[in-house]
């Protein structure tokens, strides 16, 4: 189970658009440094640090080929920000569930006597 | 389906959009009347809210005080910027937990949708990282529910 820290570290990775964008591609497969920098106007260095930190938050893996190493989405940390957000619509719904009776009750306050 | 939805969105908002089987007026008026607030916006199984302040016209109070009755709590404030009536509710809001969180923007917007209301609710944080923060402790209100909830079926 991932700790809040671990989610922390993953959220923050998340607030850069280059990243996001990585991210994105890697949704597609997996792909090379080279291949990742292609649709940037970054170097590949650039693009290792992005990838640095979001293999340090869990959200991205690589393998070793020959002299490759293709990134790839790691699946686990992308379910733990998965199912945490899902955690959070569960809290937000138990309030809004409630809501819905307390409209259901001021829309008619006749007919429940 | 799911009728609530909750994205991030660029690096600092959080969308939250639900819809209500009520016309905009009484969405809003739930969201307003300390009154009907007190009702619902509750949090983890089995807490209240003994104080409710909301103030509500531009620069009004807003103090929400939550308590578990067993000697755990803790409160909300924040001041309404906006109102148009019913359509739309600019605040700012921090938790203090004890100590304030950074602010967060929140404007709630209520269109009618059929006979009911789709509410869309877009929160603002100062930065990245205290969205990510906001929405650890999101996560950890959420699990204590699930947790209540478990040990009721138990």
């Amino acid at each position: 189970m991932l700790g809040t820290l671990n989610l922390n570290v993953a959220f923050s990775a998340l607030a850069d658009p280059t990243r996001r964008a990585i991210l994105a591609r890697l949704a597609k497969g997996e792909a090379t440094v080279m291949e990742l920098a292609k649709p940037f106007a970054m170097t590949q260095p650039a693009i290792s640090q992005h990838l640095k930190v979001l293999e340090d938050a869990g959200l991205v893996a690589r393998r070793v080929d020959g002299t490759k190493r293709p990134r790839r989405l790691a699946k686990a940390g992308i379910e733990a920000m998965d199912l945490w957000l899902a955690m959070l619509r569960k809290a937000l719904k138990k309030n809004y569930d409630r809501l819905d009776e307390v409209l259901a009750g001021v829309e008619q306050p006749k007919i429940r006597r | 389906m799911s009728k609530l939805t909750l994205k991030t969105e660029g690096n600092t908002h959080v969308v939250v959009t639900r819809r209500f089987a009520a016309p905009p007026e009484a969405v809003y008026r739930a969201h307003t009347d300390p009154k009907l607030i007190q009702k619902w916006l509750l949090g983890p199984e089995g807490w209240t809210m003994p104080v409710c302040i909301s103030d509500a016209r531009p620069g009004g109070k807003i103090r929400y005080e939550w308590t578990d009755g067993k000697g755990h709590g803790f409160h909300l404030t924040g001041e309404y910027l906006e109102l148009e009536p019913y359509s739309r509710i600019v605040h700012v809001e921090r938790m203090h937990l004890p100590d304030p969180t950074p602010d967060n923007h929140v404007e709630t917007r209520f269109a009618a949708d059929g006979t009911g209301t789709l509410m869309t609710m877009r929160m603002t944080l100062p930065d990245a990282q205290t969205r990510a923060a906001m929405l650890a402790t999101g996560m950890e209100a959420g699990m204590e529910a699930s947790y209540v909830r478990l040990e009721g079926m138990i």
